[in-house]
């Protein structure tokens, strides 16, 4: 049976990890990146992490990803080539990849590690629970834990600066929201009017569209 | 299930994800393919972490998740600074920095 699911989620893995890099659209790139990061998650459950698929889960599949689907619907992520303009490159990084599989499964065939070759060493009912990940958490590794946290907000408070709209860059054409055009009473209003944030020519030619 | 199975499978994502990163020249599929071979670290570090059946290589692998998070956020930033300044979002058009 556990063999029957490595083969299935490893499939999946290595399937996933193509489409992201042979997808023509980015978009469809990141959700073969959902896909290969599930199969990663059965794995983990095979190897009997539970608390990291979890949080691979949730935190990676679920959020991480919302985040890029965000930014690839900003940008727009269809129509770039596949072939770089020095296309010559491509068969060269082919080959590089290639030598770097070969390079390390010799090394994984040779290796003399007796952890390779074994199906795992014998472990407590509590492995890889959540309870045992969150003492290790706050008793072993505490210092890792709170060296974590100020990265995270390290990291969000620059993110927060370098994606910030800044003075001197042209202003970004603003469209009216559609649904103020429609025609509709006079005495109905939008709460993007009351703070006048509408230019008022168009507050003005909005009531006058009114019945 | 030997172990050796898992770094198999990890070892074959992390060389797609180099080969990935080398052939792609959008800045968002190079950022997934960088997640890609992060993700192989992690499935080595989980393999490695059950096959000595101690969970310490489970904590590094919940760091690395949280470090990719970080790399992550600021990377989008930096793609959507790129798209508001009207540049080419593209890897082989940013050169200005060549020296």
């Amino acid at each position: 049976m556990a063999e029957v699911l490595f083969f299935i989620a490893g499939v999946g893995a290595i399937a996933g990890a193509m489409g992201v890099i042979a997808s023509r659209n980015a978009f469809y790139s990141v959700l073969s990146l959902v896909f290969h990061l599930l199969s990663l998650a059965a794995l983990f459950l095979l190897l009997r992490a539970q608390f990291v698929a979890a949080a691979q889960v949730v935190v990676y599949a679920g959020a991480v990803m919302v985040l890029y689907v965000f930014v690839v619907a900003y940008v727009g992520g269809e129509g770039q080539s596949l072939t770089p303009v020095g296309a010559g490159l491509v068969p060269l990084a082919a080959v590089f990849a290639g030598a770097l599989a070969a390079e390390l499964l010799i090394a994984l065939l040779g290796s003399g590690l007796q952890v390779v070759g074994s199906s795992g060493a014998a472990y407590a009912r509590t492995f890889g629970t959540p309870a045992q990940i969150g003492e290790l958490f706050l008793t072993k590794f505490l210092l890792a834990f709170e060296v974590a946290s100020y990265l995270l907000l390290v990291a969000a408070v620059g993110a927060v600066i370098l994606a910030r709209r800044r003075r001197g860059l042209p202003e970004e054409p603003r469209e009216p929201p559609r649904h103020v055009a429609s025609p509709r009473l006079a005495l109905v209003g939008t709460m993007a009017e009351t703070v006048h944030a509408l230019p008022s020519s168009e507050r003005a030619r909005t009531h006058q569209g009114g019945w | 299930m030997a172990i050796g199975w898992y770094l198999a499978v990890s070892a074959l994502v992390f060389c797609l994800g180099a080969g990935g990163v080398l052939i792609r020249r959008s800045p968002l599929v190079v950022l997934l393919c960088l997640e890609l071979m992060l993700n192989a670290g992690n499935l080595a570090l989980v393999a490695f972490s059950r096959g000595h059946g101690s969970p310490d290589g489970q904590i590094f692998a919940l760091i690395v998740m949280v470090v990719a998070a970080c790399e992550v956020v600021v990377g989008l930033g930096l793609i959507v600074a790129i798209h508001r300044r009207r540049l080419p979002v593209d890897v082989d058009e940013l050169s200005e920095l060549r020296g």
